[in-house]
This record gives C-alpha cells, sequence and structure tokens, in this order.
C-alpha cells in the first residue's frame, strides 16, 4: 500500500519542481531545467501507476469493497472546536469542513493515469520544443504549476479541494497562454481566458455554496451517500439548481457555448500548452467534475438535458467553424470544443462511462494532433497558415504518420481509438430514455461527418497537395528532433490501443472499461456503497447484455459518414495549389464568411458584455455600465451635492433677509421706534425745571386729602384756583425762557457754559 | 373782641402754609426758594404749639424736633446751592436743568 498511503505525494511532485524553478531556476542550466522538472512529472506518473495498481488491488477486499480510497491528512477548512456550525436547509447544524483529503476510485484513477502520462510526454516533447526559447525554466515552472493544480483537481476528496485545483488550473492556463507576454495578441487572449473561466467559476462556486447548505458537506463520499440514500425526489428543484450552476463552471472551464470563446484565442500559447492545457488535461476538469457529480446530476432529468443539449449543440456549432479555419491550431482548437461538446452529450444523456471513455482517448489523439501540429509549426520555422504548407509528407514522415493515425481516431474510424468511444456516445444517444434524445444523436452524427471532413482537409492541406511554401522555409523543412517525435510515436501507439479497453458486448468485447467505472456511476438512485456482492452488481447495471441490431445499423452509419467525410476531403483537397479556393466560398459566399469569422460571436460579446464597441450612441455591457455610472455620477450625484450647496445658499439669503428686515426691522428696533414714538409726548413732562416738579408733588398732595376727605369743600377750591395759576404762571415763564435762550444761543455765542 | 380760638391759630398757619408753597412752586430765586421752604416749616410749628396747648406737651416736643431739622436741612440746602453756585455762577432755579430731556 506505498503508493497509495502516499498517493499525496503526487501532487507534490510537480509542485516541487515548480517551487525549484521559482527559487533556482534562472540560474539554472537547460539542462539542469529539463531533468528536474520533466523528472518529477515522470516519478508522478510511475507513482500514479502504482497507486492505481495498489488500488486495484485493494478494493476487491470486502470490507471496503469497490470503495474509493480517502486519504486525509488534516483539517483543511473547519475547525474541530465547531466554530464554523452553519444551519443546512432542514435546519440541522452542520460543521463546516474541507480536509486536505485525498481520494482514489475508479473516475479519478483514470484521470490520474492519463493527465500525469499524457502531461509526461509532453513535458518531454516541450525539451526539444522549447529548446531554443528564451524563458525555458519559466516554462517549465508553469507546467510544473500546472500539473500540480490538476492533479489536486483530480485527487481531490471534496470540493473545496477540487476548486483549488480548478482555480489553480486557470491561473497556469493564463499564465502559459501569455507566455509570450511582450505580444499583445497574447496577453489578451491570456485575460480573456481567465475572466471567461472566472464567470464560470462564480457559476461554480454558488453550486458548491448551494451543495453545502443542502447535504451539510462538501465531501463527495457523503454527499453521494446522501443523494443516493433515497431522501431526495427526482426533478428535486435545489438539486436542479446546484447541478446547473456546477455546470456553468464545467462551461466555463471546458468551453461549452456561450463560454467557448477563450479556447480558441488560447492558441497564442507555445503548442505544448495547447496540447496539454487545452485538449487533454484542463479542459477536461468540467468533465470531470460533472461526472464526479453525478449523483447530483442523476437527481435532476432537467439539468442533464441542459447538459446533453448545450453538449450536442457546442459539438455541431464548433465543427462547422473549425470546417473553414486556415490556421492548423485553430483548426484543432475548434475541434476539441466540438469533442467536448460530445463528452457533455454522453454526460447529459446518462452514459457517463461513456463521456469519461471518451475524455481518455480524447485525450490521447488530441494531444498527438497538437503535438503534431506543433512539429509541423517547427519545420515550418513558424507558419501556422494551412493556406502556406503542402507536400509535407515525405520531407516530415514520423510527424505525418503519427498525425494520420490521430486523424483516424478522431475521425471514428474502425478500430482506431475515437470510433469506439465516439459510437458509445452515438449509441447511447439514440437508444436512452427509449429515444428521447434521437434530435441530439442526429446532430452528433452529422457532427461526427464534420469532423471527418475538417480534420482530413487538415491532413491533405498540411502533408499533402502541391508545396506552396515559400522558398526559404521550403529550404529548412526538417524533421523533428528525437525529443518531439518519439512522443509522438507513444501517443499514436496509446490512439490506436487506447480504444480497445472499451470494446462494447456488440462487438463480441467485454468493455472492460465501463466495468471498471461501475462503483463510481450507479445508475438508478439505488444505494450502491453498501458492500454488496459482484452479482448483484452486474444485476443492477443496465440490462443490455443481448445486443441491440440498430447498435450494429448505428455503427455502420457513423463508419460511413466518417469514410465519406474522408472521400470528401480527399477530392476536394488532395491537389491543393497556390490560391487554391474553398469550394465554400465559391458556392455559398456568405456562409463561408460567417463561418469563417466565426459566427461573429466575439464581436456579439464586444458589443453587449464588454461594452468596447459601442451600439449606435449607447455603450452596453460592462464598459457601458461604467459609462453610465460615471454619467450617473457626474450629474446625478454631484449635480445633488452642488443643487445641495445652492439650496443652503438660497437658504442662507432668506435667512440674511428674514433676520435683516423681520427680527432686527420688526422686532428689535420697532419695539425702540415705538418706544420712541411713544416718549415725545410723555417726555414733555421732564422740561428740568425743579419747581415744576414740586408742584406736581403739590398736586398729588391735594388729591390724597381730596381723597381722605371724601368732598371737596371751599378750601379745596381756593387751592385748585390758586394751583391753576401757578400753572399758567408756569407756563408763560417757561414760554418766554424758550424765546430767551434761543436769542440768547444765537446772539451770544461767547460766553458759553456757565452765565445768565 | 373776638376770643381766640385754636381755628385762628390754624388758619394762620394755613395761610404761612400757602404762602410758602406758592413761593417754593413760583419763585426764581433759589435763596428765596430756600426761605420759603423754611416757612413751610415754620407754619407746621405754629400748628404744633398751638395744639400743644389743647392735648399735652407732645406738641411741643415735636416742634422742637421739627426745628433741629430745620436747621440740618437748611445747612444741606445752602450747601447745594453753594456747589451749584460754584459749577454754575446763577442762582436762578430755571438754569437746573441738567436732567431735562
Amino acid at each position: 500500500m506505498f503508493f497509495l498511503d502516499h498517493i499525496w505525494l503526487i501532487p507534490l511532485f510537480p509542485a516541487f519542481g515548480a517551487a525549484m524553478m521559482f527559487f533556482f531556476g534562472r540560474k539554472l542550466q537547460k539542462a539542469a531545467v529539463s531533468a528536474v522538472c520533466v523528472g518529477v512529472v515522470v516519478l508522478a506518473f510511475l507513482w500514479a501507476c502504482g497507486a492505481v495498481i495498489q488500488y486495484n488491488a485493494w478494493q476487491v477486499a470486502p470490507e471496503h469493497y469497490h470503495q474509493p480510497f480517502q486519504k486525509i491528512l488534516y483539517t483543511w477548512l473547519g475547525s474541530d472546536t465547531g466554530h464554523l456550525t452553519y444551519t443546512t436547509h432542514n435546519g440541522t447544524q452542520a460543521d463546516f469542513r474541507a480536509d486536505a483529503g485525498f481520494l482514489l476510485d475508479p473516475l479519478s484513477a483514470i484521470w490520474l493515469l492519463f493527465v500525469t502520462g499524457v502531461g509526461m510526454l509532453i513535458h518531454i516533447y516541450s525539451i526539444g520544443y522549447m529548446g531554443h526559447e528564451g524563458g525555458y525554466y519559466r516554462f517549465f515552472g508553469y507546467l510544473n504549476l500546472f500539473m500540480f493544480s490538476m492533479l489536486t483537481l483530480v485527487l481531490g476528496n471534496n470540493y473545496a479541494v477540487l476548486f483549488v485545483g480548478w482555480e489553480g488550473v486557470g491561473l497556469c492556463s493564463y499564465l502559459l497562454i501569455g507566455f509570450y507576454f511582450h505580444r499583445k495578441s497574447a496577453s489578451d487572449a491570456a485575460n480573456k481566458a481567465f475572466i471567461v473561466n472566472r464567470i464560470g467559476d462564480a457559476g461554480f462556486l454558488l453550486g458548491m455554496f448551494t451543495l453545502a447548505w443542502y447535504f451539510g458537506s462538501l465531501r463527495f463520499t457523503d454527499i453521494n451517500h446522501l443523494a443516493r440514500s433515497g431522501q431526495f425526489q427526482m426533478g428535486d428543484p435545489v438539486l436542479t439548481a446546484a447541478a446547473l450552476l456546477l455546470f456553468v463552471g464545467a462551461c466555463g472551464k471546458s468551453a461549452q457555448l456561450p463560454l467557448y470563446v477563450w479556447l480558441p484565442d488560447a492558441m497564442e500559447g507555445p503548442t505544448p500548452v495547447s496540447a496539454l492545457i487545452h485538449a487533454a488535461t484542463m479542459v477536461t476538469a468540467g468533465v470531470y467534475m460533472v461526472a464526479r457529480s453525478n449523483a447530483i446530476f442523476v437527481l435532476a432529468p432537467n439539468a442533464m438535458k441542459t447538459v446533453a443539449i448545450v453538449g450536442a449543440l457546442t459539438a455541431i456549432f464548433a465543427a462547422s467553424i473549425g470546417l473553414v479555419q486556415n490556421d492548423i491550431k485553430r483548426v484543432l482548437a475548434y475541434s476539441t470544443v466540438s469533442q467536448l461538446g460530445y463528452m457533455f452529450l454522453a454526460l447529459g444523456v446518462g452514459a457517463f462511462a461513456a463521456g469519461v471513455f471518451h475524455v481518455f482517448t480524447h485525450s490521447f489523439f488530441k494531444a498527438l494532433l497538437f503535438l503534431g501540429s506543433g512539429s509541423v509549426i517547427h519545420a515550418m520555422s513558424g507558419e501556422q497558415d494551412m493556406r502556406n504548407m503542402g507536400d509535407l509528407h515525405r520531407r516530415t514522415p514520423i510527424t505525418h504518420w503519427t498525425m494520420f493515425i490521430a486523424t483516424l481516431a478522431i475521425a471514428g474510424i474502425f478500430p482506431f481509438a475515437g470510433f469506439f468511444s465516439k459510437d458509445e456516445i452515438l449509441w447511447q444517444a439514440w437508444s436512452s430514455e427509449s429515444g428521447a434524445y434521437r434530435l441530439l444523436w442526429l446532430i452528433g452524427v452529422v457532427t461526427a461527418f464534420m469532423t471527418a471532413f475538417y480534420m482530413f482537409r487538415l491532413m491533405f492541406l498540411t502533408f499533402h497537395g502541391k508545396p506552396r511554401m515559400s522558398h526559404e522555409v521550403e529550404h529548412h523543412i526538417h524533421e523533428s528532433p528525437n525529443s518531439m517525435t518519439m512522443p509522438l510515436v507513444v501517443l499514436a501507439v496509446c490512439s490506436v490501443f487506447a480504444g480497445w479497453l472499451g470494446v462494447p458486448h456488440s462487438l463480441g468485447g467485454s468493455n472492460r472499461f465501463e466495468k471498471f467505472l461501475e462503483p463510481v456511476f450507479a445508475k438508478e438512485a439505488a444505494p450502491l456503497f453498501r458492500a454488496e456482492e459482484p452479482s448483484q452488481l452486474a444485476a443492477g447495471k443496465k440490462e443490455e447484455e443481448h445486443t441491440n441490431p440498430a447498435e450494429y445499423a448505428l455503427m455502420a452509419l457513423s463508419l460511413g459518414l466518417a469514410v465519406a467525410g474522408w472521400g470528401l476531403a480527399w477530392k476536394v483537397y488532395r491537389n491543393a495549389d497556390k490560391g487554391y479556393v474553398e469550394p465554400m466560398a465559391a458556392k455559398v459566399p456568405p456562409v463561408y464568411t460567417a463561418m469563417l469569422n466565426k459566427y461573429y460571436v466575439d464581436e456579439a460579446y464586444d458589443y453587449v458584455f464588454t461594452g468596447r464597441r459601442k451600439v449606435g450612441s449607447v455603450r452596453l455591457g460592462a464598459m457601458g455600465l461604467g459609462e453610465a455610472s460615471s454619467w450617473f455620477d457626474a450629474r446625478i450625484v454631484d449635480g445633488t451635492v452642488n443643487g445641495a450647496g445652492w439650496m443652503t445658499r438660497a437658504f442662507s439669503t432668506l435667512s440674511m433677509w428674514w433676520d435683516k428686515w423681520i427680527i432686527d426691522g420688526l422686532l428689535v428696533n420697532g419695539p425702540a421706534i415705538v418706544a420712541r414714538m411713544l416718549s415725545y409726548p410723555v417726555k414733555l413732562i421732564q422740561w428740568g425745571l425743579v419747581q415744576w416738579y414740586a408742584l406736581i408733588m403739590v398736586l398729588g398732595l391735594l388729591g390724597f386729602m381730596a381723597a381722605e376727605m371724601g368732598i371737596l369743600v371751599w378750601f379745596g377750591w381756593i387751592a385748585v384756583g390758586v394751583l391753576a395759576a401757578i400753572v399758567a404762571y408756569f407756563v408763560v415763564r417757561l414760554i418766554g425762557r424758550r424765546a430767551e435762550k434761543s436769542r440768547g444761543a444765537s446772539a451770544a455765542a461767547g460766553a458759553a457754559g456757565a452765565g445768565d | 373782641m373776638v376770643p381766640i380760638t385754636p381755628i385762628h391759630y390754624l388758619i394762620l398757619a394755613a395761610a404761612l402754609f400757602a404762602l410758602g408753597t406758592i413761593g417754593v412752586l413760583t419763585r426764581r430765586n433759589v435763596v428765596v426758594v430756600l426761605m420759603s421752604i423754611e416757612l413751610i416749616l415754620n407754619a407746621v410749628n405754629l400748628n404744633l404749639v398751638a395744639f400743644s396747648r389743647l392735648w399735652g406737651l407732645n406738641g411741643q416736643v415735636f416742634a422742637i424736633f421739627v426745628i433741629t431739622d430745620a436747621a440740618a436741612e437748611a445747612a444741606v440746602g445752602l450747601g447745594i446751592l453753594i456747589a451749584f453756585f460754584r459749577n454754575r455762577e446763577t442762582v436762578n432755579v430755571d438754569e437746573v436743568d441738567l436732567l431735562k430731556w
């Protein structure tokens, strides 16, 4: 159990390589870089082989029969003290925990093997391909980091660890697509890949949260156990939502409609990157995740229908674009998108094993195609446009023959690998749910024809026909070095024989592949995780032991269409000379132009989602939102602020007026004015004459006396008369005094102040 | 001959009082005003003494108080008059009008 117990070392080997490159890469020789980085991946592959072999032996023991092997190192997220409890959908308390755990079951074993295997071959190839490039250590460091992330993704035992790997491969994809960062197109493509991936990641995260909330745990074993326990109904809305959200993540990572736009642009990266990441491994992460969540998808038939429809549409859409592309890598990129569509079609109709089988075989022949195209580009001194190639088959024989084998495989010609896997998918699409998916089968069949056609078009334009390249390039054509051709040969061998692992019963095989995957994909929502006898397992399988004659008919049909595609391509492109004309361009120019321009999807995204270009005078999308926000801020928010300022000033003016005229004028000065006006008659009493004051006193005394005495006696009348005379005398005296004063003041100004 | 009754004293005192009052209110010379004030006070004294013959010695005692009071008041009044005269060089009561409006 040594390899199995130390399964956690498998991702750490390439992580070590990446760390070495990070710290010491710049100072190392190229040979040292190659030795370290390729060596760790070889080590990882060997270790993976050991682990899978040991797992096979381990899982037949009755106490853990067909159970996945788990190894938990430590609790990464969550605590043992119960601080991260949360309430699930039915009110129970769940403890959030995501361990640094590793899980090995047949599904992850398959991925482990081909990721490390194909990765190893591509690392070896890169020694030759990147040998003359700058940034050698950086390239291998990033490749190793990618291997670490991908292996984390595949080996994780819960969604959180899977997501770590998911994000890691997205990051490495960005770093590697933008490897030639001096080129703007490359860095733009890297940004595009990461951003579109991120959109998918948002859906993935939401799906993950839904699952955590619904199941109370993120571990695959817990979720599968609960999902298969019969607690949940078919078509459960929360599960449908979670499945669809996870599928959004898969669309982003595995380039399905509408999030496929990054993959063709990702061809800006070096060819080994395209082979590893965008053909064999990263783009299959979405398929892995959906396959891993099959317990949830099985409970959500609407989600599965969506997966199947999106897969089928993507397949035919991308294939139609690939028919007319002129860049050799673009054709292969669209072919990848199309084949991924096939895989999702398989998963959607419920044929999980068939989808995984296609992933397995596709990784070999697609990696081979990309590496071969890299070899061609290497031979053509960097030329990638097929219009300028031709007649290479004699000059680069190994490349030619290996790519030919891969083309046969992808076209689905018997007995190469692609035939078995693609045929299985098409048969499942035809027969699942008693023919509900026949339309999707039709789409798949048409796509198969297109696939054969454009792949053989690629072969004929590149390797046959008349040479269309310039003379200097023609001089330099040479076969690639051994480090590059050896992986091509190995992959070609795999492309021939890998399909034989999954020969269906109808052709006399035992379909070992599907049987191997049985513990992972329980067809019904029946608890398959209790230890059961092998015979019971066989009974739980679909009862397709006797073959349907329709299967042979369909097999013949798809084979015939593949050969027809080959034949058509041979007829059209066999003798392609300089300035050859595409038949579609001649006959239906508008269709041709639309396909050549990828149906203007990128431009549509420019208008609608990014807002890089205006629609009329309005800018939509993210930049349009920015424009709208800035307009809002400048006009409305600032306008409000300015308005508030204006209002303050208006109010203050009003206050000033109120204060000046009403408060000061009316209320403060007013009483003063009134008092002054009222005092005019009153102050006449104060003449400054002392004797007048004394007179008033006497009058008062008399009045007092009269009141006491009650009646006025004759004495009083005399007194009144006398006093009236005195008053009259005073008035005369006062007037005289006033006149005298004014005369005195005007006449004698000299004696001022004292003086009479 | 008519016998002298207290009525006669009252009438005399009243007449003197009236004359004094008119003098205070009418005369322009401050000294004359002060003299009129003395006249008033003496009229009151006459009244008090006249009625003390009827009703006991209280009247005479009070008259002594009034004389004392009158003397003090005359002193103070003359002091004010002299202070005023030193400022204004006049004894005309019409000139005492600093508190005019």
